[in-house]
């Protein structure tokens, strides 16, 4: 029996470090400190629906096929694409990350992470008006004003607010809780909202008028606010930029609430504008709630190699961007890929019905340690380690540290950077042979 | 009765535990549900766990129903799923990003049960 | 192994006092070597000027970097320095390329190489984010790499520092080094990061950093002490307090003075300055804005314990990025620009914002004036590092231009004529004729690197030394540096040959192959007793305040897979 300690939870973007983890015969019974989610990751992954054999489907069925033969058949439908849509890359390392932007380039594809369906109106927010951020230990150790915008921690990212944020204690914040205001800005009353000193609650839709307000407040501009604005009564609006100029420091933490809602980068824009704002009077700063463990490395991983962090065109050789035209859901309600690799990811989950109506014409090849609705759309499968579990390999936690996630038991199986590597290879040999 | 609904999805911590085992009951009890507030469920004449066919733009899909009183009049949660994504908007309104939020429904009483999963991505080759 | 002999060369090597001779230079398994067989391959340089490979000391190439990226998708697209910008689609040899200011990694590696570059160094590492700093500097093909690590306002540092307790700062450094694979102690705006954590900022030096009861002076002491009791082979490496603002180049000449009485065990200076033109502003507002390069060089030329590096400043779009989260704040509020910031935990704090240096604008022509000021100003070459601060002061992408600004007073003279009738008034560098030769600029490109920084191996072609090699397309016996200026800069900007350790990596400035670069890194040894002692407060700052465990904070050797490590002890 082995019992590694501070390992990482490579489940959510809060990639949790503490986390102790029992290895008895190459099966982990047992972790401690993890939430429900990163349990069900750990333990639960000897349960789960493991993908056990390279596949490739057959008149209409997934069958049993070598390495050899997946890779072959892959490689050929890359080879064979005038434009391949690369897409995932976030439940994984960077390493596999930099070989996946690799592959794309050498394919001439299009490739794109999550960010698509999560926080890439943030990257845009952030290309019109910049990120005022911190590392989740600066809001541990000073923030007296903590609010959660659209974003509900207490299911998507369950030890946030004890390690980082509402309950965390810090060098000026010993008290915790009771030094912090925490705060609540959600179309419903979310278990989160449960938990806030204020619940404001809005006008689905309507943050952008919001923020809007609360920056005319702030800059002493009471007089152009409505009587109510989102839903909200100006009192209630004024009371809360209030609170904000008499804060030593806030931290807003945003979600899928301000990404995915009308306005979607514009809402981004305008809470960054209000940081700034804020920052007049006191100290704020915001930071996204990142979902998938990894989905800020593939950002900066993408940024770094290709000067952009998603939605990144390769067809015309130098890196195209521009999100809107070159996105995932972009391309495939258009009709606009003639392929699809992906990783790491389930957009079958997860994209809107018509992007699923294009990936099941096109041909789909999936590398994934599980089953899942991409499976069902996917014509070539190859099974994967689970990185964070059964491969080390590097991930970024929601605030742009990054961590060295460690092997915890062994197995059998590739690693997504092995397998892009592979097919890097075969890619080649293909294109040379022609 | 159809209620006319403001749909939106989102994370729970139910969904996030079963995100890696999609083929699961599990999953499909996290994930194939709409919340409605009890006043909304009751003008449906609904029950938590009856079928609701939530109907939009871009389609439509049977979930079971589950009362959520921290939701306001009209709104309808679906947790992010095939079940929700079946039922969504696909524009991405030239910024990449699909409606996930805030898509208009109609909500209704149904005899029709949530299809399994391996089904109802079996309609996407239809 | 592999030999080559490069002949006909025109070698201006400083170090070894050869100024523009014609010689032979042989090369073995990567070194320079007195000799090699006559099965050596033969490249001959034709009377060509022959250089060691550049050093940039002070660049942002790896870590923050990505934040200017990410947040100007803009500049991926920019061409403004025709050969060293823009996208280029991949070729055989070369991944594909983007950016100006903030190039992609690959563009970094191949761009420097083409320049004749082949070491650079990260001006600014974050302990916490040291892992990402070492991602970056893989990517980068081609150089050797190294950077410098952030202490100026770090809670351990202050406390240390407030509690007496100079052995344990030592030790503290020396494991800082360590957990960051640093090469040097940074210290950016002394407790200025600290005092940002509240949105506030440090006056001066004796402005008490808040609730830590230390000053700026005190930060910068005993740094300076603790770097000399480790034997670093680099000095402190000082961004002043008060940067960017009008006087403070009172600021920045007391803090030089500071220091003026420490010694070092080493053959180098004890304090490093860096970017100095944003930091030798005269007058007292925008208002009366002006150059005091003279006050700054008139000091400088006084005394031998310190080297400083310029922040050239390029007309045209950069990318201002910091450890000095106030100042971003405040460019940010005074350009009405987009604004990124980081407060980093226990550590520092940074920032990023676009900026336009304008020839119209009076005070960015007036910036351009101070950096060359004070590179003529000072007498004794050795002194000065040639820099942007890249993409600070402008990206790397212009030293060639850069370099005829300095050596061509004609040069100058076409871009002052462009100016505005007020900056002239305001700056010096109308009435100075000194023009740099080719002897002066390879000191302060690559020799005075070498010895800033202790590096015995680079910056010179010695036998002993790393064979990284620029050869350039000017014959120095024949051309007028002074005058013809055009191909000068064309020289520089795409050399004949770049070798690194040996390997042909650019010819006829294209990139022929992109070997890995090694990354250069510091241990320096402490006795155990206090390492251990100092451990015991380690422990507790992340049992109670880091986000991050212990066991997961320093950067493993899996992100160094060519380490060179140096290794000192101390006194």
């Amino acid at each position: 029996m082995a019992v590694i300690t501070d390992a990482i939870c490579s489940l959510c973007g809060s990639l949790c470090d503490d986390i102790t983890v029992t290895v008895e015969d190459n099966v982990i019974t047992d972790v401690e400190r993890a939430c429900i989610l990163g349990r069900n990751k750990f333990v639960g992954m000897f349960l789960h629906d493991r993908i056990e054999s390279p596949m490739i489907r057959k008149n209409g069925e997934l069958v049993d096929v070598s390495y050899e033969e997946a890779i072959d058949e892959a490689a050929k439908i890359l080879v064979n694409s005038k434009r391949t849509l690369s897409y995932g890359w976030c439940s994984t390392s960077c390493e596999a990350i930099s070989k996946a932007i690799q592959l794309a380039e050498e394919t001439g594809s299009l490739i794109d992470s999550t960010a698509n369906v999560c926080h890439g109106p943030s990257a845009l927010a952030v290309q019109e008006k910049g990120g005022p951020s911190a590392t989740l230990g600066a809001v541990k150790n000073r923030a007296d004003v903590v609010i959660f915008w659209g974003c509900n921690p207490a299911h998507a990212h369950p030890r946030h607010m004890s390690r980082y944020s509402s309950f965390s204690k810090g060098f000026f914040t010993q008290k915790g809780r009771k030094d912090r205001k925490m705060i609540v800005i959600d179309v419903r009353k979310t278990d989160t909202a449960k938990l806030a000193d204020t619940y404001v609650e809005i006008d689905q839709g309507s943050d952008y008028l919001l923020v809007t307000a609360l920056r005319s407040a702030i800059n002493g501009h009471e007089d152009v606010i409505p009587d109510t604005v989102a839903g909200v009564s100006k009192e209630d609006v004024l009371e809360l930029a209030n609170v904000l100029k008499e804060a030593k420091y806030t931290c807003v933490f945003y979600g899928m609430g301000v990404t995915q809602s009308r306005s979607k980068y514009k809402n981004g824009d305008g809470v960054s504008s209000l940081i700034s704002d804020i920052n007049q009077h006191s100290k704020a700063v915001m930071i996204g709630m990142r979902g998938h463990y990894n989905v800020t490395g593939f950002g900066q991983v993408a940024t770094w190699e290709t000067g952009f962090p998603m939605a990144i065109d390769f067809t015309r050789g130098a890196p195209y961007y521009n999100p809107g035209e070159t996105g995932a859901n972009d391309v495939l309600t258009r009709g606009d890929v003639d392929a699809a690799i992906i990783s790491a990811a389930d957009p079958g989950a997860h994209f809107p019905q018509d992007s699923l109506k294009y990936l099941a014409k096109i041909p789909v090849i999936q590398i994934d340690p599980y089953a899942n609705p991409t499976t069902e759309l996917s014509d070539v499968v190859f099974p994967a380690a689970v990185v964070g579990v059964e491969a080390e390999g590097t991930a970024y936690r929601m605030d742009g540290i990054s961590l060295r996630m460690k092997k915890l038991i062994d197995t059998k199986f590739k690693t997504d950077e092995e397998i892009a590597v592979d097919l890097i290879n075969k890619v080649r040999e293909l294109k040379g042979g022609a | 009765m159809k209620l006319e609904a403001n749909l939106i999805s989102g994370r729970t911590a139910y969904q996030g535990a079963y995100l890696e085992a999609k083929t699961h009951k599990e999953y499909f009890d996290a994930c194939s549900y709409c919340e409605l507030n009890s006043s909304d469920l009751a003008k449906l004449g609904v029950s938590e766990g009856d079928n609701l066919s939530v109907t939009t733009e871009f389609g439509d899909v049977s979930v079971f129903a589950k009362a959520n009183d921290g939701n306001p009049d009209g709104l309808a949660f679906i947790p992010m799923g095939p079940w929700a994504n079946a039922v969504l908007s696909p524009d991405t309104h030239g910024c990449g990003m699909p409606g996930f939020k805030g898509v208009p429904a109609q909500i209704e009483k149904t005899g029709e049960a949530p299809l399994e999963m391996k089904v109802l991505m079996r309609r996407y080759y239809e | 192994m592999s030999e080559l002999l490069i002949k006909n060369a025109v070698v201006c090597d400083p170090i070894n006092n050869v100024n523009c001779e014609k010689m032979d230079i042989s090369v073995k398994d990567g070194k320079i070597v007195e000799s090699v067989s006559s099965g050596a391959k033969v490249i001959d340089a034709g009377g060509k000027l022959t250089m060691a490979g550049g050093v940039d000391g002070h660049t942002h190439c790896a870590g923050k970097i990505n934040v200017g990226r990410f947040m100007s998708p803009h500049d991926m697209r920019m061409t403004n320095v025709p050969g060293l910008s823009g996208k280029e689609a991949p070729t055989a040899t070369t991944r594909a390329q983007v950016g100006y200011n903030t190039p992609n990694a690959f563009a970094i590696g191949y761009r420097y190489a083409k320049m004749g570059y082949t070491t650079i160094g990260e001006a600014a590492i974050p302990i916490i984010g040291a892992r990402h700093t070492h991602e970056e500097f893989e990517a980068i093909p081609i150089l050797d790499k190294f950077g410098l690590t952030l202490f100026g306002s770090n809670w351990q540092v202050m406390e240390y520092i407030r509690d007496d307790e100079p052995e344990k700062l030592a030790a503290y450094v020396a494991w800082g080094l360590k957990a960051s694979r640093g090469y040097g102690i940074k210290i950016v705006n002394p407790g200025g990061g600290e005092a940002w954590g509240w949105g506030k900022n440090v006056s001066g030096l004796d402005d008490p950093v808040p609730n830590f009861d230390v000053t700026p002076a005190q930060i910068i002491m005993g740094l300076a002490e603790a770097n000399e009791k480790l034997n670093l082979p680099h000095s402190i490496h000082l961004h002043c307090n008060n940067l960017g603002k009008p006087g403070n180049y009172e600021t920045t000449i007391a803090s030089m003075k500071l220091l003026e009485n420490l010694k070092s065990n080493r053959d180098r200076q004890v304090l490093h300055v860096t970017h100095v033109q944003f930091n030798a502003y005269g007058g007292t507002s925008w208002r009366d804005f002006e150059s005091a390069a003279p006050q700054v060089s008139d000091y400088i030329n006084s005394t031998d314990h310190m080297t400083f590096d310029l922040g050239q400043a390029i007309f045209g779009p950069a990318m201002t990025m910091t450890a000095d989260g106030p100042v971003e704040y405040a460019n940010s509020r005074m350009l009405n620009a987009k604004w990124s910031n980081m407060d980093v935990e226990l550590e520092d704090a940074s920032g990023v914002v676009p900026i336009t240096y304008s020839p119209k604008n009076f005070v960015n022509a007036v910036q351009w004036a101070i950096g060359l000021e004070l590179a003529l100003l000072v007498d004794d070459p050795w002194k000065v590092m040639f820099t942007t601060d890249s993409p600070n002061g402008g990206s790397f992408v212009n030293y060639p231009e850069a370099y005829t600004y300095l050596m061509s007073a004609k040069r100058r003279a076409e871009i002052i004529e462009t100016l505005p009738e007020m900056a002239l008034g305001r700056m010096n560098i109308p009435g100075i004729d000194r023009e740099l030769d080719l002897y002066e600029l390879a000191i302060m490109t690559r020799a005075m690197q070498s010895k800033m920084y202790c590096m015995d191996t680079k910056g010179h072609l010695g036998v002993g030394a790393d064979a990284d090699i620029a050869i350039y397309d000017i014959k120095p016996d024949s051309v007028d540096t002074t005058v013809e200026y055009v191909a000068v800069k064309k020289a520089f900007s795409g050399a004949a040959y770049t070798i690194k350790s040996g390997e042909v990596v650019v010819k006829d400035g294209e990139i022929a192959m992109t070997p890995e670069g090694r990354t250069y890194w510091v241990n320096a040894k402490m006795p155990q007793a206090t390492v251990d002692a100092m451990q015991v407060d380690v422990a507790k700052k992340f049992k109670k305040y880091y986000t991050v465990s212990q066991a997961n904070y320093m950067v493993e050797d899996a992100y160094l897979p060519h380490p060179v490590e140096i290794t000192t002890e101390a006194l």
